[in-house]
């Protein structure tokens, strides 16, 4: 009994799951793999809080009050011109982390400067839509479907919002201490969020703009 | 990749988002977010075209735009974040996997029960009459 005990006690599961080839298992995750799996844990329940707001939004398509639906407001030209500055943005947010793992100050800042603007110019566009529509009478207290809209669109304008805040928070610490460990995985986390709000931003032009004018 | 452990970053340390480079990988890394990119364009100029044309069967477009959306979520997954299926990532995975779950429940949950409801709700006059 006590010798087959101590047989299993010799065998890492982390050996016996093939990845022995990167060598032995040592100890707990580094901080970098924990901070990281944590806040993917955070973007997860992120998702969810906007799946909440897109079932919202998915109920109360058609309950315009006789107010002006999505085919009549929505300007797909501009929706297109928003997705184009958001995806540049992701891209330009990946050539970031590629300069911050190279330890390059140069590259790092001059992609995220990119970034913050494309994420300016998407903001922008965003907010003149926003204006026209309550210019035109059609603003949030209009209908049931309008008010979904707004907190819809409006809750991820704020999430870029505050990556956009973020963003010039890591510029200025990674001018002032450098990359050090604990900055990279604040880099690490952002780029996290930064994507993230990409692939919801996909999530709202398919259900919101290209699903919603077609009502 | 090397087998130092003396290196801050193992092989084993990878995070959502996260893969280390040295010198000769910046090229290949690179080159994955170009592709990235790539896809995602074709992906978003497919769904835009087929919302505006008159080519496709109309009640069938919906589904397109859902399952080219649901594409395009799994090339941002794969190429920006880097959600992998090798064994460095299983949680990252798993998360993920809950996290779907949760999300389909949710809308499908929340849809087919208003549907439900407002299917089975009197017509408003009724009501106005049964309050008189």
């Amino acid at each position: 009994m006590a010798d087959t005990t101590m047989a299993y006690a010799h065998i890492d599961p982390h050996q016996v799951r093939g990845i022995d080839e990167f060598g032995t298992h040592a100890g707990p995750a580094s901080r970098r793999i924990v901070t990281g799996y944590g806040f993917w844990i955070f973007i997860l329940s992120d998702i969810i809080m906007f799946s909440a707001f897109f079932a919202t939004y998915a109920v109360l398509l058609g309950q315009t009050a006789g107010g002006p639906s999505g085919r009549d407001l929505f300007d797909l030209r501009n929706v297109a011109i928003e997705t184009a500055f958001l995806l540049a943005s992701s891209f330009t947010c990946g050539m970031a982390s590629i300069a911050a793992d190279m330890r390059n100050k140069t590259w790092f800042q001059v992609a995220m400067a990119v970034t913050c603007l494309f994420g300016l110019a998407f903001l922008t566009i965003e907010a003149r839509e926003f204006a026209s529509l309550v210019a035109r009478g059609a603003g949030p207290t209009r209908s049931a479907f309008l008010s979904a809209f707004f907190s819809l669109v409006g809750l991820h304008g704020l999430h870029v919002s505050a990556g956009i805040l973020w963003l010039l928070t890591m510029m200025a610490q990674v001018l002032a201490k450098g990359f050090r460990a604990d900055i990279q995985r604040r880099i690490l986390c952002f780029a996290l969020f930064w994507h993230a709000l990409d692939i919801i931003w996909i999530a709202v032009f398919t259900v919101v703009y290209l699903i919603g004018s077609a009502q | 990749m090397t087998h130092g452990h003396d290196d801050a970053f193992d092989r084993t340390d990878l995070a959502p988002g996260d893969e280390h480079v040295e010198g000769g990988r910046l090229r290949l890394r690179v080159l994955g977010y170009v592709t990235g990119l790539g896809l995602a364009i074709l992906l978003t100029a497919t769904s835009f075209f087929v919302a505006g044309t008159n080519l496709v069967w109309e009640p069938s477009i919906p589904v397109a735009l859902v399952v080219l959306a649901i594409a395009q979520m799994g090339v941002h997954l794969v190429f920006f974040l880097h959600i992998t299926t090798g064994p460095d990532n299983t949680n990252n995975v798993l998360a993920l996997a809950f996290g779907v779950l949760i999300v389909l429940l949710l809308m499908s949950g929340s849809l087919w029960i208003m549907a439900n409801l407002n299917h089975n709700m009197m017509p408003m006059d009724q009501i106005m009459q049964m309050q008189r």
